[in-house]
């Protein structure tokens, strides 16, 4: 029984990570169908925020991580200014294109600025080491993402869901055209919805320096992660990005305890037979 | 008149007239030959690069003419030349034999696969390819008894071509054996791009929803450029195998899937030259590079993209088309 309730606990700790990571990108795909591979390279910048800051200015760990979702988001409003506001009615290859190409640069700059190793943080110490409870010892680190991860969930799913900015999102992941109709800035909200979903990656980015470690080539491979979730949850479902995202994590967790020569082989499984059962997603409304 | 208008306007001439070959198209092929005389010294790179842009040319063929955006192509390729190398291991080693398992191997599975693809479009179809990209590395990695895994596949060995032309150190025979592979196989997409056929796939590329409503199967259209694609991939790949006799879990990977994707847009989606022309610039420009990280390499490739989406549509050759164009109208 032990190990069974440990690895649904780390699988969950994981998929609150990638929920963190993902659910911007699902908001976003699904008001504007713009496909940004470049999301999880948001992520890595939120994490070298905070690697720089802990390790060259010696700020605590908690004084970062509002400062990585700052920087994250002004980033993101600065290119969505720029350059991806063009491409929204490109094709979705020319948007592929785009964003893979920003993420390409994206890892060369950390590589030419921090180098390609490992970057080492020491979080504080009352995050660290593990609790007992009824035979089974979750990690202090752990328990403090599930935290992390739900309370984050539970106000986007208010914010969403009670306030005006929320109901303009959902009109216009519903319906751009309509929404435009009724007179609500679409451009405007979409760039605030970009700006915190780009902003969640940079602190998702931060929290995963301790359980997956950072180096420059975080973008690529969360941004598989990332896509599997966003496309498996459904595009513009906050609720379906959460459960794709458990899903997701305890699989993974799941598959490399019990079945380690498979791999990763599991989640594209999952994902693949998701997919094909579901074009939309477990919970995509188109 | 209107009789001759009706005529130039028929299916046939426009056909006809697609299809005649051009002055530049002859002098492209006849510059493949100039590596022999020009640098002998870089034959294998030659012939590597005669590889790549074969497997660019099939992924044209379903990205560029059908629309179908792979992220997973390189799946094929790795087919192929798993196919080929253990063919040449445990059957024989007579290379063109290799050469139609390894597209066998590839096409069966890509039409297995196809009636999975032909049913998506859109973001979905994208993440298909990629999980099934995925999906066939993982399994190539943990099959470790049949492909050497990580280690990759040891102990190919090839004989020589119709049992006279050896393989040899320089890459004579192996940049010769490319080229006239490839040669014949882009002849063989040529054609088929000219075709009704042809004309039917860049019918469901422009509007996906209309081309059933004027009678045209869309997925079965699909269906048969994507097993034509997939064959042509895992000859490719065969061919890799076969020039370099190891196979390497390289030949399968994410990274090989998207950079015949950075290499086509660079070349030019959709013009058949495009993944010829954009494997050359990509494979030479990474063998001047070699001695750099890999991860600085990410740079230059990035900027380029965003170049090419932002202010070179059609890439390398849609640049040179509309530029020669607009000098022909001055001119003129």
């Amino acid at each position: 029984m032990g190990p069974i309730v440990g690895v649904l606990f780390d699988g969950f700790a994981y998929g609150m990570l990638l929920f963190l990571l993902s659910v911007g990108l699902s908001v976003t795909l699904g008001m504007m169908n713009f496909v940004n591979l470049a999301h999880c390279a948001f992520a890595m910048l939120g994490g070298y925020v905070t690697v720089t800051l802990m390790n060259q200015m010696g700020w605590p760990f908690f004084a970062t991580l509002p400062v990585a979702f700052l920087v994250a988001a002004v980033a993101s409003v600065l290119l969505e200014r720029t350059l991806f506001r063009r491409l929204y009615r490109a094709s979705e290859l020319d948007q592929v294109l785009l964003t893979i190409g920003l993420a390409f640069i994206s890892v060369a700059a950390a590589a030419y600025i921090f180098g390609t190793i490992q970057q080492p943080i020491q979080t504080p110490s009352y995050l660290r080491g593990s609790v007992q409870f009824a035979g089974v010892s979750f990690g202090v680190y752990r328990l403090f993402l599930v935290a992390a991860g739900l309370a984050v969930a539970l106000i986007l799913v208010l914010t969403l869901e009670y306030t005006r900015f929320g109901a303009q999102v959902r009109a216009a992941v519903d319906n751009q055209r309509m929404a435009r109709g009724l007179g609500i800035n679409v451009d405007g909200v979409f760039a605030i919805a970009f700006a915190l979903g780009s902003g969640l990656a940079g602190l998702g980015g931060s929290l995963a320096i301790e359980i997956v470690g950072l180096d420059p080539s975080f973008a690529f491979i969360y941004l598989v992660y990332v896509l599997i979730v966003v496309s498996v949850g459904g595009l513009g479902s906050i609720g379906g990005s959460f459960a794709a995202a458990v899903l997701i994590g305890i699989s993974d967790i799941a598959g490399k305890y019990y079945v380690p020569q498979l791999g990763a082989f599991l989640i594209y499984l999952v994902m693949v037979a998701v997919l094909m059962w579901r074009p939309q997603g477990l919970f995509g409304k188109r | 008149m209107t009789a001759t208008t009706d005529a130039a306007f028929s299916t046939q001439k426009y056909l006809q007239s697609r299809a005649r070959w051009s002055p530049i198209e002859i002098v492209f092929w006849l510059a493949t030959l100039l590596p022999f005389f020009l640098f002998p010294n870089y034959l294998s790179l030659a012939s590597q690069i005669a590889i790549t842009a074969l497997f660019a040319l099939s992924l044209d063929l379903i990205l560029g003419y059908a629309g179908i955006v792979s992220l997973g192509h390189a799946a094929f390729f790795g087919l192929g030349a798993y196919g080929a190398g253990i063919f040449s291991k445990f059957v024989w080693g007579e290379p063109l034999t290799g050469l139609v398992v390894a597209g066998a191997v590839a096409g069966i599975v890509g039409y297995a696969t196809s009636f999975i693809i032909a049913r998506f479009r859109h973001l979905t179809l994208i993440m298909i390819t990629l999980g099934l990209g995925f999906l066939v590395h993982e399994l190539a990695n943990s099959a470790h008894f049949i492909t050497g895994g990580a280690d990759g596949l040891q102990g190919v060995r090839i004989w020589p071509i119709f049992n006279y032309f050896r393989f040899d150190l320089y890459g004579y025979t192996a940049y010769s054996y490319s080229l006239v592979v490839l040669f014949l196989t882009f002849l063989v997409a040529r054609r088929l791009i000219n075709s009704p056929f042809g004309l039917a796939l860049q019918g469901i590329r422009e509007n996906s929803n209309r081309m059933p409503a004027i009678g045209a199967n869309s997925r079965a259209h699909i269906r048969k450029i994507y097993t034509i694609s997939a064959t042509i991939a895992g000859i490719a790949g065969g061919l890799l195998a076969q020039t370099t006799e190891t196979v390497s879990l390289g030949s399968i990977d994410f990274q090989r899937s998207a950079d015949v994707v950075v290499m086509l847009v660079l070349g030019g989606v959709g013009q058949l030259y495009g993944g010829l022309v954009g494997a050359v610039i990509f494979m030479v420009a990474r063998d001047q590079f070699s001695g750099l990280n890999p991860q600085f390499w990410y740079f230059p490739i990035g900027v380029l993209l965003v170049a090419v989406v932002m202010f070179l549509p059609g890439g390398i050759l849609g640049g040179l088309s509309r530029l020669t164009a607009r000098i022909r109208r001055r001119w003129s």
